[in-house]
């Protein structure tokens, strides 16, 4: 079975955003970047496909070449291999997944996995708009995921419950928080990292559909009130709740 | 000359309430950019649905309707939104950032080849243009977006835009036809399970939700108790979600919902940054903490520094008594 990962490489969940001096994304200077947390899951259960049905994954990547070392993250939790399509430009969604799709129609996976959203831009648009760039089928949201001959079954996340959901191979899931636990890298992974293949391609679409104009940070809230520190405080704190805050 | 259609969701041939949203939401930019709108329902029966648009003020509502559409199918339905939209030369789509609208709305963008602002939370008509305002980093920022392709969609997150009624007509409905074929259903949904008529925390006006400080996950039924009382959402930090205590649906923050309820009761949760990313837009929040310096009291806008095995019960209590009046 080829199972590929497309991984993306976010600032880490505790970073406190500055905006940057082009007042269009955020400034880079003391982020530290980790692996988008929703790959996680989804390098986890292209390991489990491979350990049961044998066969290779791959990580996809976009980006500047320092997203080599999320890249290798992934090969440390156990991956094949890599490709990174390389470019400084600032690319949409649009945009990386039209590049997506051309690497991954050359590599012709039985399976492609991503997070449900990489936590930056929170878009959740690539996955499934490379599946439908390549005319094939996708999952988004999976929290339960089955494949037994080329029948493919999913648990998707809804507002209020979930969906069962069916389809054939070739198939894009996207992995939800729930789906497995991700394994932790072992030391003889750290070391295989450092030496397994990283492809580069070059991007061969440009042409982005939206422009991002201005990035600001949220309205800074006024100082609350501390209502009281005893019990009898919840009749005041209600009251307020109903009369100033109007919102029950 | 712009043309707007609204692709108004629904679950089981009936509206929720982002639908009516979203339909609100068209009709206000139809006015302001002096343009057409159009609606789109998809279903197995959706025509009763369709007329209830009137009242937000939808003249003309689009029915596509199909035994097999009654369950959502990603391939089916984006190819039904792509074709009317481009029958009907619209040029503006709306729909819903839920579950349904995120995963719609790329599939369609890539069939029209348009830029897709996904879950808005502000739009802005300069000219002809509109620039929609959109959270990041589960709302650590916004950023403002201007699409540049000639089709163009927006996806509104769910419980910020309102929903207007406006009149009693009853809005004009026009069948459409669009071949299906089987593979055009090559990813659909079998069945959906809800979950005990629990409210999800995405779609809650008030969201009650507790973190660390509860100390063990046998104390929720204190959370759960006053979610009860308000008729809210039971949510949780990511704290007691990776400890197994919760279920991860109910995770708010970063790697959880972000979610903007007219009110926010924090139990017992310190504040994490990612947790404060996902609830900080919310209109109203309340912190029961015992430590003063939580950092979630720096967003609180009513606070009370105490023990939430204390305060909880009272506070529950005393919602019982004004609300049964």
């Amino acid at each position: 079975m080829k199972i590929a990962v497309c991984i993306s490489q976010v600032p880490d969940s505790t970073t406190k955003v500055k905006i940057g001096q082009n007042h269009r994304s955020i400034d880079p200077g003391e982020v530290s970047f980790i692996i988008n947390p929703y790959d996680e899951f989804a390098v986890e259960e292209a390991l489990k496909l491979k350990e049961k049905y044998g066969g290779e994954t791959i990580a996809v990547s976009v980006g500047k070449e320092s997203v080599k070392e999320t890249i290798r993250k992934a090969f440390a939790m156990g991956i094949d291999k890599g490709v990174l399509i390389k470019t400084d430009e600032e690319m949409d969604s649009y945009s990386i997944a039209k590049n997506l799709a051309d690497v991954l129609k050359e590599i012709n996976p039985d399976i492609i996995f991503f997070g449900k959203q990489a936590i930056d831009y929170d878009d959740s648009q690539i996955g499934t708009l490379t599946a439908e760039f390549m005319g094939l089928s996708s999952i988004s949201v999976v929290t339960e995921l089955t494949i037994e001959g080329n029948n493919v079954t999913a648990e998707r996340e809804i507002e209020g419950g979930k969906e069962i959901v069916v389809a054939l191979l070739p198939v894009f899931i996207c992995a939800q928080k729930g789906l497995n636990d991700p394994r932790y890298p072992n030391l003889r992974g750290i070391m295989q990292a450092k030496s397994k293949p990283i492809e580069d391609k070059q991007p061969v679409y440009t042409g982005n559909k939206t422009e991002v104009l201005n990035m600001k940070l949220p309205k800074p809230k006024d100082k609350g009130k501390i209502v009281g520190t005893e019990p009898a405080a919840v009749h005041e704190l209600v009251r307020l709740l109903r009369e100033e805050a109007k919102v029950i | 000359m712009a043309k707007i259609l609204a692709y108004i969701e629904t679950r089981d041939n009936k509206i929720k309430n982002n639908g009516f949203e979203t339909a609100s939401t068209a009709v206000g930019y139809a006015k302001e950019l002096n343009c057409e709108c159009e609606a789109l329902l998809i279903g197995s029966n959706v025509s009763e649905s369709a007329s209830s648009l009137g009242q937000y003020g939808i003249k003309k509502v689009l029915i596509v309707e199909n035994k097999r559409l009654e369950k959502y199918s990603t391939t089916a339905y984006a190819k039904i939104l792509a074709e009317v939209c481009q029958e009907r030369n619209a040029d503006i789509i709306f729909l819903s950032a839920t579950s349904m609208g995120r995963d719609l709305g790329p599939r369609t963008a890539a069939k029209l080849e348009a830029g897709l602002a996904v879950d808005c939370t502000e739009l802005k008509s300069e000219g002809a243009d509109i620039i929609a305002t959109r959270p990041v980093y589960a709302g650590k920022a916004y950023i403002d977006v201007k699409i540049n392709s000639s089709i163009k969609m927006y996806s509104l997150r769910p419980n910020v835009f309102k929903s207007i009624a406006v009149d009693d007509e009853v809005s004009q409905i026009e069948k459409m036809e669009v071949k299906l074929v089987d593979s055009d259903f090559s990813s659909c949904v079998k069945e959906i399970v809800v979950s005990d008529e629990k409210l999800d925390v995405a779609e809650a006006n008030i969201i009650v939700s507790g973190g660390r400080g509860l100390k063990s996950p046998e104390n929720y039924h204190l959370v759960e108790e006053l979610a009860k009382v308000l008729g809210a959402a039971v949510g949780s930090s990511r704290a007691v979600v990776d400890a197994g205590w919760r279920p991860h649906s109910e995770q708010v923050g970063q790697t959880g919902k972000t979610v903007s309820p007219s009110l926010y009761i924090a139990c017992g949760i310190s504040g994490a940054i990612q947790h404060l990313a996902g609830m900080s837009s919310s209109k109203c929040i309340v912190a029961i903490n015992k430590d003063k310096d939580a950092p979630i009291f720096q967003i609180a806008d009513y606070g009370i520094v105490g023990d939430v095995f204390e305060i909880l019960p009272a506070l529950t209590e005393e919602f019982k008594k004004i609300l049964s009046n």
